[in-house]
């Protein structure tokens, strides 16, 4: 079956063959009903905000699938050029496709145009992409960063949408955050102050959606470089078990053993032309 | 956002006409979330819960314990749509009053679990959405734990976990309080000390990997002189 993916080039785009099979399948009869697998979500809190020298970014770190945590240390904060940073909510195979495409095509661009960048043109490239798949990529994206022309702060919604903003917050508890992001968002900030109102936004979030947790990363963006700071800070929360549940030798019964003894038959060096081998 | 749905294939809007009545359907149950644990020993039984009561991604409250007392002896830990558990034990207790007046003398364990589940199959045809699990000592001073589905099937049981961490947390009590899978060990019998250090750890491990359990976990302990409580945080995130 994999010969067929080499010999035929696959088609671009989504495939929508099986949608019929899977409609048969999940409304089958009562005993064999199927559920279909289910993405896993991010079901996060991301912010951003725009401040005198740059961007922050922030972020929490757990990745949900459906009511199980499915990673406690997940990076949602992904490169996508020196000076462009993106925080990425919805469904994760989603956000980290789409934004390792876009840091591609940017890097392409980079080499050979000579030139960083710039924001707008990130944010071009991911419309015109998620408004062509009409909602079906579920990515929910805070892009920020500084180019020639200044610091930037945009979001791009699932179905191509964009909103330039100073201040941000998205995914599940973009509800929380926001409230902080308003309460407390003022122009030209110093970076002490922006560090703790993204920090404090991303805690609202941790704290009242059960779809965001752990720990809060931070991502500093100026005209003279990165700071990304994974964990900003760490979850309160480690609790110490009380008892040791280690396992001796001998408690998982051994029903049979074969032991192959591996013989060394033939050796053969052979000379590779890589780059920077001595 | 503007629906494709909308567009025709040259590109104008397409004309609006009536489909006919559309069904939107009301659910009656919610889900609330919150995991509900029971251990009984040779003259001991434990209930324990979390005290996160949640709907969808959003938390109603961080101190609303799953375990309501029922005598003096009995403890039962209800989980699923909070409303009916509300109901539910509004039922329990008012039954057990009854039974207190006409009999002179309170309903034992066994007694309690036989009620509840008529009281359940009652509503077979619009159940209960609850999850219980009563845990008490019997007659003879013993830890019984008696663990039910939503219509009333019940069995008493060593130990039993219910509500939404429920299959995380049922293969742990399998291999440390029935030595399942393992072989080998010395098996000594549950002390109470260690039981609720097991409950502890089992329910920290919980809220690590599920979203409904958190906020604080509510252990009662139930022996002969009467029923202990014990309250101990969880993850709050």
């Amino acid at each position: 079956m994999a010969l067929s993916n080499v010999l035929e080039p696959a088609v671009s785009g989504f495939n929508f063959e099986n949608s019929t099979r899977n409609i048969v399948l999940e409304n089958g009869s009562e005993e064999g009903k199927i559920k279909a697998p289910k993405p896993m979500k991010t079901g996060t809190t991301i912010a951003g905000v725009v401040y005198k020298d740059g961007v922050v970014l922030g972020a929490d770190t757990r990745a949900t699938s459906e009511e199980v945590v499915a990673d406690k240390m997940c990076a949602k904060i992904h490169y996508i050029a020196p000076n462009i940073y993106c925080c990425g909510a919805g469904t994760a195979a989603d956000t980290e496709k789409t934004t390792d495409m876009l840091s591609s095509n940017l890097t392409i661009f980079s080499m050979n145009s000579g030139r960083n960048p710039r924001v707008v043109m990130a944010v071009n490239i991911l419309q015109d992409m998620l408004f062509r798949y009409r909602g079906m990529i579920g990515a929910h994206l805070i892009l920020g960063g500084v180019d020639c022309t200044g610091s930037h702060l945009y979001t791009v919604g699932p179905y191509g949408s964009m909103d330039k903003v100073p201040y941000l917050a998205m995914g599940s508890g973009k509800l929380p955050a926001l409230g902080i992001l308003e309460d407390r968002f003022k122009g030209n900030m110093d970076l002490e102050e922006a560090k703790a109102l993204v920090s404090d936004a991303i805690h609202a979030g941790i704290m009242s959606d059960l779809g965001s947790g752990n720990n809060i990363d931070l991502c500093v963006i100026t005209k003279e470089g990165v700071d990304y700071i994974r964990p900003h800070r760490e979850s309160l929360y480690n609790y110490k078990r009380q008892a040791k549940y280690k396992y001796k030798p001998g408690t998982t019964p051994v029903l049979t053993k074969t032991v192959n003894q591996l013989e060394l038959v033939h050796e053969t060096v052979q000379m590779m032309e890589t780059a920077g081998s001595s | 956002m503007i629906s494709a749905r909308a567009y025709g294939d040259n590109g104008k809007m397409k004309e609006y006409h009536y489909t006919g009545p559309v069904e939107h359907k009301f659910s009656p149950y919610a889900f609330n979330g919150g995991t509900v644990l029971a251990v009984a020993g040779e003259d001991f039984a434990l209930v324990a819960s979390d005290t996160r009561l949640s709907e969808g991604y959003s938390i109603h409250s961080r101190d609303s314990p799953k375990c309501y007392k029922l005598t003096d002896t009995t403890v039962i830990g209800c989980s699923g749509f909070h409303g009916d558990c509300l109901t539910l034990t509004k039922i329990i207790e008012a039954r057990l009053k009854m039974y207190k007046h006409s009999n002179n003398k309170s309903m034992t364990s066994g007694a309690i679990a036989a009620m509840l589940s008529t009281i359940l199959y009652g509503k077979r045809f619009f159940p209960y959405y609850v999850y219980n699990i009563i845990g008490g000592l019997d007659e003879e001073g013993r830890g019984a734990v008696y663990s039910f589905d939503p219509v009333g099937s019940y069995q008493r049981d060593t130990y039993k976990a219910g509500g939404s961490a429920s299959a995380m947390l049922q293969p742990l009590l399998d291999n440390q309080i029935g030595f399942k899978n393992m072989e080998n060990v010395e098996q000594l019998p549950l002390t109470l000390e260690k039981a609720v250090q097991l409950v502890k750890d089992v329910f920290i491990s919980a809220a690590e990997r599920d979203v409904y359990t958190g906020d604080a976990l509510k252990i009662c302990i139930i022996t002969k002189e009467g029923i202990r409580e014990e309250i101990v945080p969880l993850r709050k995130d």
